[in-house]
């Protein structure tokens, strides 16, 4: 299971939408519990691809290394990456399987002509062979459902 | 020289929640190794299965990438640190349906598909998986003859869910001895009719989708937009070409397979992964240097072999097993029975398959092969029919019967009264001919005896005449005694 805010959320998503029609990218930054993943902020890069950014994001290891240390200072983890799909299914491609790890939570946000369609949590089996889907908890929901 | 590996978080349940370990090792490469023989179940998320280092995993040495050093080679002094780092990407692919790793939106099987693919079911590679996805897919056979027979009556039974076929030719008595989805029955036929119900016959579970067309440029792009993959099993270069371009612009793998007399080649060409044909053969041989294997003759039971590798390529492409020939062709020997394997490499200037593109849509590859139109069109003076022959044979016309086919069609049959210099040897044997003579040139159906005739008037053979036709049209209007082949 995946914990995050709302706002963090909000943010994934309109982060997907600035960038449509190519794709977005960026940093889960929190804890891994035993039993979960918390995110306590989300940290948006730039997309490094120069070609296919439509399709395919690239995040080049000094980024990697330097969000590390970022969260390090602040006594966190990176525990995981998202992006975004323009008109494609929140669901991980087969790119995504090949270049993935496990022990991580990959949030893909579908963008559909422009607009959040959806977003979904997806672990990769130790296995390599496929992706599970994780669920994906809002920690303020209650108080976003009062507003 | 003993060294700290840092591991990154997410691979630490591999090192038993160790972030640090000490390994031994001269070089990044060996250090590597110690690591991974520590922690064997480490290895398939640093390496892929052909133990290269997967390409968004990025070792830094104090600091420093070691592409930027010597890479794997990096020597290492005791005390230095080596951190694990990935890049990260991803991203969607519109063209993975076949291969995708979620099964959630895969049709299921009905109790009589169980039955039938029971044995593809048990095998842990394939599994209810492997045969949903096989019926998900969606793959184009391009010419139902030699090696579409092998790849339809495999695909088929194997339950690739659609499998369409592009062909336009009628079914020929000369096609049954390799060509092992036509029977007596099917011969005069159009081979897509006749395919079509051979293959419902076999699995009555799949869409088979009969292409009744000639492929050319301006269909090549619509007809294969509703596939995953496509089967090249194509007699001619402009069509190779067009398929490889087609597929390289389309983003689709291309199952390719080529035979010739005793030879075959394979491989998968996939510009998205790989190297596409244009990077191994970036321009076609001059027109009649490689004859066609109805000139040259082909093993029957070759494009047996070559059109079944040809679908096993398939099969694991679909279910994700095994290795792809990817990045390698391989070379099959009927004769001494080697297979030989080459590595290939994408071409970074590569035409249309590279980042940089020079062709960014199909052209006319007829004109790409070299085949002008304009060269059927010919002197009125060039050609003769076998009818002409006949009444110059009957008048007594003297000439020089000159046949250019190779010595075992010469066994098969041959016109009385003609000589033997196959066109391979003519440059050489020159010398045999009178140049002041009437020369009339055949083979086959005409297209050698053609060129033997442009290249004899070439040497100064001004009387040289092509028998249009060649022996298949003597033998059928003129002398039924000599036997058709």
């Amino acid at each position: 299971m995946i914990v995050l805010s709302s706002g963090d959320l909000e943010a994934i998503g309109l982060h997907g939408e600035a960038s449509y029609p190519e794709e977005c990218c960026g940093f889960l930054i929190g804890r891994a519990e035993a039993s979960s993943t918390v995110v306590e902020r989300v940290l948006a890069v730039e997309n490094e691809r120069e070609d296919s950014r439509h399709n395919r994001f690239l995040i080049a290891p000094e980024t990697v290394l330097a969000a590390h240390k970022e969260a390090r200072s602040a006594g966190l983890d990176v525990v995981g990456y998202y992006h975004s799909h323009p008109d494609h299914p929140a669901r991980p491609s087969e790119f995504d399987r090949e270049h993935a790890w496990p022990g991580l939570s990959y949030v893909i946000v579908s963008v559909q002509g422009g607009k959040v369609a959806e977003a979904r949590s997806w672990r990769l089996a130790d296995d390599r062979e496929r992706f599970e889907e994780e669920a994906m908890l809002q920690k303020d929901i209650g108080q976003k459902e009062a507003v | 020289m003993s060294v700290t590996i840092h591991i990154p978080t997410p691979l630490r349940r591999f090192t038993s929640e160790q972030g640090e370990v000490q390994v031994e090792g001269a070089t990044v490469g060996e250090a590597m190794q110690d690591l991974t023989r520590r922690f064997p179940s480490l290895q398939r998320h640093l390496f892929t299965d052909e133990g290269a280092l997967r390409s968004f995993v990025n070792l830094f040495l104090n600091d420093e990438d070691v592409r930027h050093l010597q890479k794997e080679g990096t020597p290492l002094s005791s005390g230095d640190t080596l951190s694990i780092i990935p890049s990260i990407a991803g991203g969607v692919s519109a063209l993975e349906t076949a291969a995708r790793a979620v099964a959630e939106e895969l049709p299921d099987l009905s109790p009589a598909e169980i039955r039938h693919y029971s044995r593809h079911l048990i095998l842990p590679e394939v599994g209810t998986l492997g045969q949903k996805k096989l019926k998900a897919a969606k793959v184009l056979a391009i010419g139902a003859g030699g090696l579409g027979s092998p790849v339809g009556l495999y695909l088929a039974a194997a339950g690739v869910g659609t499998l369409g076929m592009v062909d336009f030719d009628v079914v020929d008595e000369s096609n049954l001895h390799r060509q092992v989805l036509f029977g007596r029955a099917s011969v005069g036929k159009p081979k897509i009719q006749a395919a079509t119900e051979r293959l419902r016959d076999i699995n009555p579970h799949i869409n088979i989708v009969p292409h009744e067309t000639r492929l050319d440029s301006s269909n090549a792009l619509d007809l294969f937009r509703d596939y995953d993959i496509v089967v090249d099993g194509t007699d001619n270069f402009p069509t190779r070409y067009l398929v490889n371009d087609a597929c390289v612009l389309l983003g689709k793998p291309n199952v390719y397979g080529s035979i010739f007399r005793f030879e075959g080649q394979v491989s998968v060409f996939w510009g998205a992964r790989g190297p596409c044909y244009r990077c191994l053969f970036p321009e076609p041989p001059p027109p009649g240097l490689v004859p066609s294997c109805a000139e040259g003759g082909v093993l029957g039971v070759l494009p047996g072999i070559i059109g079944s590798l040809q679908a096993n390529e398939v099969i694991k492409l679909i279910v994700g097993a095994g290795d792809p020939l990817i990045g390698r062709l391989v070379l099959f020997d009927a004769l001494k029975l080697k297979f030989r394997e080459l590595k290939l490499r994408k071409n970074p200037d590569c035409p249309i398959c590279s980042e940089h593109p020079t062709q960014t849509e199909l052209i006319d590859y007829q004109q790409f092969c070299g085949i002008d139109p304009r060269e059927d069109t010919v002197e009125k003076d060039f050609e003769m029919s076998v009818a002409e022959l006949k009444k110059w044979r009957d008048e007594g016309r003297e000439h020089i019967l000159l046949d250019v086919r190779n010595p075992p069609e010469w066994e098969i049959g041959r016109i009385e009264g003609a000589q033997l210099i196959p066109l391979g040897e003519l440059q050489d044997r020159l010398g045999e001919i009178d140049p002041a003579a009437t020369i009339v040139a055949h083979c086959h159906h005409g297209a050698r005896s053609a060129q033997a005739v442009r290249f004899l008037r070439q040497m100064g053979f001004s009387r040289a005449i092509n028998l249009a036709g060649g022996i298949d049209a003597w033998s059928e209007e003129v002398d039924p005694s000599v036997p058709r082949y």
